[in-house]
């Protein structure tokens, strides 16, 4: 098990700190992150834009502690992940995150609904099909339960994926570009589920995103230029198109 | 063992590949199946030799003399209790008065008693004990149809005549096909004719011991077996028995031991090329499943349950299928075997082919297996994502334990451990070779690349060393694969080349005997007239030795610490010519073929057994013979080894021309003449022109050794291809997975507007390329490991047949290259979008 240290009186689910992130390609290095310092605190719905090679997608691997850092660090619901190993960052991830990727990334040989029990399984968890269930009905796929992802469509496996980022009940979810491989009626479904069940479970939301409606219904936008956060806003209540 | 989601992952993660999994295993089920029915058939032939042992020697004990044995030695045989029972064997002639022919036979006197194990089968059954009582003899079957002698006639032998109480049919110690060559009479030894063992023959006296009280004869016979060589007495036990009879089926214990080896790495080979495929195509499911949590243990962990529950499918089936292999084999083999067989399922084999088949597949899985524990999470959200590789202990680690298991099991399938270090050594060469030919063809298509060459070989060519290339895994597939395959096939034709005795066509089937000088000529022209081939013709000199190591045998019989035997009293035919025969071999010294009449001290050549076993004698050492009447000094310039198995004439001594022509000679003719109404004709016009001459059928024995050989070689052929059809789903199942790589290019190929035959050409450039390259590696490395095999390990020539090597090009090549565009068949029927979609 990870060394979990949970400091009470942090409210910060994410703290960033001067987080770096270096590629060395051959002689030349190329810094996609350069000391990006943020914090997000619980319950909060952050969009991060900006564009394409700004380092968003590296920045979302860092946070969600999948990659480490060249330098700075990231603590996530209080834990340190620089000083974990891979495997105790696993634990972290499924412990703490869900995700949602833009090209689904299901399970092929999986069906719907065991891909949506994996991450509960992996704790050991038994009986969790009926919970697994109830999420798939709640994002209208109740009756495609036992499909396998290829004979279910682009907009139908992100709905699985969305039910199985939350079959932990996370405090934290990550998605890269959510909508980015969907047209835009069904992105827009996808987008409504994903809020509404962010919602619901009173889950931190940290998406990147293109799509600037999509951004504006967040509470937070953090932009990227260059490896550095360039704007962090918040959005006013007021513009969010709720509904 | 593993945790509970390994366990649920990794059965439903096998979903939609088993049946794929299942044909790569198939590779594995017939490597072990070979391995399992190798094993117990030579556990089984082990396990009746050892059973039977009493009965290949018919008693627990022998001893065996060229002399009466001497007043000590009787003392001994008298000590040594048990029951008892004498032989005196001799060459003599045997005459039947009733057709008036003669025939040299190898006549056995024997004692009531003998055989005390097995028994000796005769026509009708009773005489084997009736004719021990009177003047009856017992004589070989194929004497008695080939002189048209019944039960009842009379044989002569020496100045007595014997009643022919029934045909010879099956005798301890003596196979059918050994003894045809001089047939048996069995007579009683109290009515021997006495002065037929006198001076100057060639006698064997033998006593049988058979002891009721369990005593260990190999002690005893360590202790006594020295006292009694030091009076020449030679002794026999069942163990020696047994070594014998393994020597004798020694290659065949070899070959089964070489072809299990190679059948085990065909099938390690096929696990680990669709292992690896398969490990390719999981990549990304790791991916996520790591993002989600799941530790590179346990991620792992799913696999390799997998590939561990592959493993023991595969090794259940294979076990099985060998089990039934290993039933059918008896009715093969059977009566080929001078023991009855009882082939009953070996457990112990079936266990260590199930073991070794879980071992290696475990073993070659987690090879490519490995790689999933590097798979990092961020593949996940970047798919073009390769990891940084670091080193990893643990694949230097397996590569150690892949080694040791090797080398272990590879000295534990060859005869020796040395073999079986040079059998590891070997595949670590040919390994090593492969790797350096796929990196240097990976090499030399980008540094020479033809940029003027068209389109579809330029993106063929490519294909060999841009990113995610399969050079390397299906150059060592391919060609490890033909290596295998061409070297049992090799090994394979040398053996059969040795087994068959007399295998040129010109097999001869009559020997004519007695020859005088002035009737070679006429002979001749009888088998011209005929038109038979005459194959073998050799001179024979009558001689005996006068002076060895400086001393008249006269002097060395009175000289005490000198043992005078057989060899030096014997009457020798020598025979003379410029050359070796096939069935000779020079192992030291230099071969003289010719001489001036007048040379003083004439080089000969002498057969290694004798020189170094009987008469002591090495090179340079001078020998005096008495070569009727005429004193002829020589000097050894060669040892020879003699395959006296061969159906040729062969001699103890052989002189150069130039010195015996003049002397007082017979010839002996071989031709072959095919069927009965030749041989019948050729024997009608010898015995009217020249009645001196004897023709012996060798027809009779020619028949039992194709018997033999035709079961033997069937054995080796079935276990081969057994091995070759594993390697050829190897090669194969190489191929197949190898499309996976190549799938996504080709569709995007295709959406990108690429005509059908552009994209199939471009696959077939790249599959012929790498078909041929590793074909001609794995061949040429082939006859390297064949030759080394027929050198080191079976000592037989090697047979090289270049038909083999352009049969495996063609054969390899084209098959890559069908497998290659069947494969990819499918990607043209179907929309570009369903195929992407398809290949899970
Ligand atoms: N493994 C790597 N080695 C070298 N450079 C890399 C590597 N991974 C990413 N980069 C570089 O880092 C930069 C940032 O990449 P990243 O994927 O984070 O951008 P992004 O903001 O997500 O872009 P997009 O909007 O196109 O997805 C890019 O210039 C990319 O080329
Ligand atoms: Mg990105």
């Amino acid at each position: 098990m990870p060394p979990v240290y949970i400091d009470m009186a942090e409210t910060n689910i994410l703290d960033v700190q001067q987080l770096t992130k270096t590629y060395q390609s051959g002689s030349r290095s190329l810094t996609v992150l350069d000391h990006v310092t943020f914090s997000i605190s619980e319950g909060e719905t952050v969009a991060i834009v900006g564009p394409s090679g700004s380092g968003k997608t590296t920045l979302l691997g860092l946070c969600a502690g999948l990659d480490t850092p060249s330098e700075g660090s990231v603590r996530l619901h209080g834990i340190d992940l620089g000083p974990l190993t891979e495997d105790e960052r696993a634990v972290v991830r499924n412990e703490e995150v869900g995700f949602v990727f833009q090209t689904f990334q299901l399970i092929p040989t999986l069906t719907a609904l065991e891909n949506v029990m994996v991450p509960a399984e992996l704790r050991g968890e038994r009986g969790v099909s009926g919970r697994a269930k109830a999420l798939l009905e709640q994002v209208g796929l109740g009756d495609r339960m036992h499909h396998y992802p290829k004979q279910l469509s682009g907009g139908e496996q992100q709905r699985v994926a969305l039910a199985r980022a939350f079959i932990n009940q996370p405090r934290i979810l990550f998605a890269d570009e959510p909508t980015g491989n969907l047209d835009d009626e069904t992105g827009a479904t996808i987008e409504g589920l994903l809020f509404d069940l962010n919602r619901t479970a009173g889950t931190t939301l940290v998406v990147v995103t293109h799509d600037l409606s999509l951004a504006e219904k967040t509470g937070r936008i953090l932009r990227l230029r260059g490896g550095r956060v360039v704007e962090d806003r918040q959005v006013e209540p007021t513009l969010r198109a709720v509904g | 063992m593993f945790d509970r989601w390994s366990w649920i992952m990794a059965w439903r993660d096998s979903r939609g590949s088993r049946r794929r999994l299942l044909l790569f295993l198939s590779s594995m089920v017939l490597g072990v199946a070979a391995l399992v029915a190798i094993n117990s058939f030579g556990e089984s032939l082990e396990a009746a030799v050892n059973e039977q042992a009493k009965t290949l020697l018919g008693a627990d004990l022998s001893f065996e003399s060229d002399f009466p044995f001497d007043d000590s030695t009787e003392v001994v045989i008298d000590s040594l209790g048990g029951l008892q029972s004498r032989r005196i064997s001799f060459g003599s002639m045997a005459y039947f008065p009733r057709t008036g022919s003669t025939r040299l036979a190898s006549v056995r006197a024997n004692e009531p008693g003998y055989p005390y194990y097995g028994a000796v089968e005769t026509n009708p059954p009773e005489a084997a004990d009736t004719y021990l009582q009177g003047r009856n003899a017992l004589v070989d079957g194929a004497l008695m149809n080939e002189f048209g002698v019944v039960v009842g006639d009379s044989v002569q032998i020496g100045s007595i005549n014997y009643r022919v109480a029934g045909e010879l049919l099956k005798t301890p110690r003596e196979s059918a096909a050994m003894m045809l060559f001089s047939p048996r009479v069995y007579i009683p030894l109290a009515e021997l004719d006495t002065s037929l063992t006198g001076f100057g023959s060639r006698v064997e006296y033998e006593v049988y011991f058979k002891f009721d009280d369990n005593r260990d004869v190999e002690a005893m016979m360590e202790v006594l077996a020295p006292q009694l060589r030091a009076r020449d007495v030679g002794s026999d036990t069942v163990g020696e028995e047994q070594r014998r009879w393994g020597e004798r089926v020694g290659n065949l214990y070899r070959f089964l031991g070489l072809v299990g080896f190679i059948a085990l790495l065909l099938g390690g080979l096929g696990v680990a090329s669709a292992v690896h495929v398969y490990v390719k195509q999981r990549l990304e499911t790791v991916a996520v499943l790591r993002c989600v949590g799941a530790t590179s243990r346990r991620t792992f962990w799913i696999y390799l349950i997998q590939s561990m529950l592959m493993g023991v499918t595969g090794a259940t089936i294979g076990s099985m299928l060998g089990m039934g292999v290993q039933l059918l084999l008896p009715r093969v083999v059977g009566d080929f075997l001078p023991v009855e067989v009882d082939f009953a399922v070996s457990w112990t084999a079936v266990a260590i082919g199930f073991g070794v088949g879980v071992g290696v597949t475990l073993l070659f899985s987690l090879l490519p297996l490995l790689s999933v524990r590097r798979v990092s999470p961020l593949r996940a959200i970047r798919s073009a994502y390769e990891a940084e590789q670091s080193r990893d202990v643990w694949r230097w680690v397996l590569y150690g334990a892949l080694g040791v298991a090797l080398m272990v099991f590879a000295v534990f399938q060859a005869p020796d451990p040395t073999i079986g270090i040079g059998y590891m050594g070997g595949v670590a060469v040919v390994f090593g070779m492969l790797a350096l030919v796929a990196k240097g063809l990976t090499v030399a298509a980008r540094r020479f690349f033809p940029s003027g060459w068209p389109y579809v070989w330029r993106q063929g060519l490519a294909n060999l060393y841009r990113p995610n290339n399969q050079t390397l895994l299906l150059m060592l597939a391919l060609g490890l694969g033909t290596f295998l395959i061409v070297t049992l096939l090799l090994v394979e034709r040398s053996l059969l080349e040795q087994f068959d005795v007399a295998s040129d066509g010109q097999r001869p089937d009559q020997i004519m005997f007695d020859i005088q000088p002035n009737q070679v000529e006429g002979v001749t022209q009888i088998l011209e007239a005929q038109d038979l081939p005459l194959i073998d013709q050799s001179p024979i000199v009558t001689m005996r030795i006068k002076e060895i190591h400086g001393q008249t045998l006269a002097e060395l019989r009175e000289d005490s610490t000198y043992h005078v035997n057989w060899a030096h009293n014997r009457e020798y035919r020598s025979s003379y010519r410029s050359y070796l025969t096939e069935a000779e071999t020079l192992l030291d010294g230099g071969f003289v073929g010719t001489v001036d009449p007048s040379t003083e001290v004439v080089p000969v050549s002498i057969e290694r057994d004798l020189a170094y076993n009987e008469l002591h004698v090495d090179i340079g050492d001078t020998l005096v013979w008495d070569v009727q009447g005429v004193d002829m000094t020589t000097v050894i310039s060669s040892i020879r080894e003699v395959d006296w198995q061969r159906m040729q004439t062969n001699f103890f001594f052989i002189f150069p021309n130039g010195v015996l022509e003049q002397a007082p000679q017979m010839h002996v003719f071989m031709t072959q003449t095919g069927n009965d109404e030749k041989m019948a004709a050729l024997q009608e016009a010898l015995v009217q022109q020249f009645p001196n001459v004897s023709t012996v059928s060798l027809s009779l024995v020619l028949a039992v050794f194709d018997e033999i050989f035709s079961r033997v070689s069937f054995v080796i052929r079935f276990m081969a291809l057994f091995s070759i059809l594993t390697g050829l789903i190897v090669l194969a199942g190489a191929v197949l997975v190898s499309r996976f790589q190549r799938i996504e290019e080709s569709v995007l190929l295709k959406t990108l507007g690429a005509s059908r035959k552009q994209v199939l050409r471009i696959m077939i450039i790249e599959y012929l390329f790498l078909g041929v390259f590793a074909t001609i590696t794995g061949v040429v490395l082939a006859y390297a490991a064949s030759w080394s095999l027929a050198e080191f390990v079976f000592q037989t020539p090697l047979v090289t047949a270049p038909i083999i090597f352009l049969l495996a090009l063609v054969i390899v090549t084209g098959l890559t290259i069908i497998i290659g565009l069947l494969n990819s068949r499918g990607i043209y029927a179907r929309p570009p979008l369903e195929v992407l979609r398809a290949e899970v």
